[in-house]
């Protein structure tokens, strides 16, 4: 009481004084206290950790025995990991988009745009935690394949350059959870959104079984969705499958500058519409 | 700056959202160490008028200062200078209490060290304590607007904006909170709450303004709103019911106007303040007649409601759509 009460008349009528953390010393806040949310609830990881697990395990003992990947060196569960690992990646759109939803709905955007800081810092925040929540998931998983038999084969540098590609996947996502987020009003909103478009997405590609065995319509869509490119970059670049044949779509030949490409083009069209819903969202 | 000029300030301010005007040319000006209160039924324009104030909305049109600065102009001096504890309780649920503190503390640009005593001070001043290593989640409905309140504090800001601090708390929580709201004036934190109960205005503001469908309808002190309702009346409760004749006899040569409730013991009489209060019981305390009770009786803020509106404040007018700033947000 009586320290309060000495600290308000020292600092007068305006605090000028008080100096706000700078832009990164802001955004560094808001990864602090997203992360510190899911050490409290740790079963927010489960969609990154046990779901892809499980996924992981499912596909290569139930369905491994019975897919074929010519040419695929290590076999199906090789081929698999990549695969997995870019869905984990795709969604990170739905980690954000969550995140942002929860933060605008219970107050906190509310609460941190009262404070003399950068506003922006909420969103980048919110991006770098869900970042580095997506790539405790790749790790998990790379060890889990690791643990099966997956290996990289194609040295350190398309080891990681592969790597450096999920997170440039993982950056442009995080515009498309940023628009969703902003433009739904309820977790469930969000949910049912996000699991209805991105879960056939991540589907209607090579991430789980080679397309040659589609019909021609949904081989055509499935080998020019981004997904398949990230896919096919991976597993290039450690080894785990077979370079795509002539016949497969042209960015499936050149899959790493499409994966670029792609993660660049959703950036630069989704981002200034993400910006502008969350603005709008939060701004009246 | 000079203590006397003013720490908040409307400057006809305006908000529509599309057609619909939230916020109609709203002026007041709150000097610094007072206390505001704007009154209104839900839906009348005080979260509106608020949000503005705090940089959490733009105005359509006209501005406002905020301990001088101006806040179209110089959003971060204004956000530098005020609390602002919203309607909702915003805390983090999956911090502890003690971390929602350090958190905002730390976004408004203290030390660690600084944050570490300001937040133990706050909060052991709001009682809370014993539970400020349990996460939010499991505080009470008053416990959490006493955090949100305290998170608002922790920058020490000259000016704090209160948003129905109170609404949804049961009467205990709400008079402790009020005791807390007390204290932060006394130490020279100007105040400016909204809230629909007429009697939190009436204990907390020096200075009230009424607000109904965006416009201000009527400002001045609980006294001067009140008087405006109508006159006040001297009550007197006699001791013995065989007394009430001869008083009603001595009343009556103030004024007709004296109303006799046999059942209370009690008599009414118009009055227009004090003085008449004075010799009436200067006339009482002559004739020998004993009394429980005897005092001047202004009209309540309710009844200050009713009269200029024509509803009263807890009853939200149904073409008003409550909530409708909420909902066009």
């Amino acid at each position: 009481m009586t320290t309060l009460h000495a600290v308000h008349s020292d600092a007068g009528f305006a605090r000028e004084t008080l100096k706000p953390p700078s832009f990164l010393g802001a955004c560094g806040l808001v990864v602090r206290r997203n992360l510190l949310h899911i050490r409290r609830m740790p079963e927010l990881l489960l969609d990154v950790t046990i779901q892809p697990v499980m996924f992981v395990l499912l596909f290569a003992f139930v369905f491994g025995g019975s897919i074929a990947v010519p040419g695929a060196e290590g076999g199906y569960r090789e081929f698999l990991i990549p695969g997995i690992m870019a869905q984990t990646m795709i969604f990170s759109s739905f980690i954000v988009a969550i995140g942002l939803v929860n933060d605008l709905q219970k107050g906190f955007v509310d609460r941190l745009k009262a404070l003399p800081i950068a506003r922006s810092s909420i969103l980048v925040g919110r991006s770098l935690s869900s970042l580095i929540h997506s790539s405790i998931g790749i790790t998990i998983m790379a060890i889990t394949g690791l643990a099966i038999g997956w290996r990289m084969r194609e040295g350190f540098f398309n080891a990681v350059l592969a790597f450096a590609l999920f997170l440039l996947v993982g950056f442009a996502m995080i515009w498309i959870g940023i628009l969703v987020g902003s433009m739904f009003d309820s977790v469930e909103a969000v949910n049912g959104f996000m699991f209805t478009t991105m879960f056939p997405v991540t589907f209607l590609a090579n991430t789980f079984v080679p397309t040659e065995g589609m019909p021609d319509w949904l081989q055509f869509v499935a080998e020019w969705n981004p997904v398949s490119a990230l896919t096919q970059a991976a597993r290039e670049l450690w080894g785990n499958g077979p370079e795509a044949p002539a016949t497969a779509a042209y960015q499936l030949q050149h899959p790493v500058p499409f994966t670029i490409m792609w993660a660049l083009l959703i950036t630069a069209i989704i981002a200034p519409l993400a910006l502008r819903a969350f603005r709008r969202r939060s701004r009246d | 700056m000079s203590s006397s000029s003013p720490a908040i300030e409307a400057i006809d301010l305006v908000k529509k959202f599309g057609d619909h005007v939230a916020v109609d040319r709203v002026s007041f000006s709150v000097p610094t160490g007072s206390v505001l209160g704007v009154l209104g039924p839900n839906g009348a324009g005080k979260t509106t008028t608020v949000r503005m104030l705090t940089t959490m909305s733009r105005p359509t049109s006209g501005t406002g200062r905020v301990a001088g600065h101006d806040i179209v102009k110089e959003p971060d001096a204004v956000r530098r200078s005020m609390g602002l504890t919203g309607q909702s309780a915003t805390v983090d649920e999956l911090l502890t209490g003690r971390e929602n503190i350090r958190l905002i503390g730390r976004f408004a640009g203290l030390s660690g060290k600084e944050v570490r005593r300001i937040g133990d001070d706050l909060l052991e001043r709001f009682s809370l304590t014993e539970a400020a290593d349990r996460t939010a989640k499991t505080y009470s409905g008053g416990m959490r607007r006493r955090l949100d309140l305290a998170v608002s504090l922790v920058a020490t800001p000259p000016v704090l904006f209160l948003d129905e601090p109170t609404t949804g708390l049961d009467p205990r929580s709400r008079t402790d909170l009020w005791d807390v709201l007390r204290g932060l004036v006394r130490d020279g934190t100007t105040l400016l709450l909204t809230t629909q109960y007429l009697e939190e205005a009436d204990q907390l503001a020096d200075n009230i303004v009424v607000i109904d469908r965006g416009q201000i309808i009527a400002e001045g002190t609980p006294t001067q709103l009140k008087d405006q309702a109508g006159r006040a009346s001297v009550v007197v409760h006699v001791t013995h019911a065989s007394d009430l004749g001869s008083a009603e006899g001595i009343l009556r040569q103030f004024t007709d106007e004296v109303h006799v409730d046999h059942g209370a013991r009690r008599i009414a009489v118009r009055a227009t303040g004090l003085q008449d209060m004075l010799a009436i019981g200067d006339a009482i305390s002559r004739a020998a007649i004993e009394v429980d009770d005897l005092g001047l009786q202004r009209p309540s803020l309710d009844d200050v409601f009713l009269h200029l509106t024509g509803h009263t404040a807890e009853d939200v007018s149904t073409d008003d759509q409550p909530e409708l700033e909420e909902a066009v947000r």
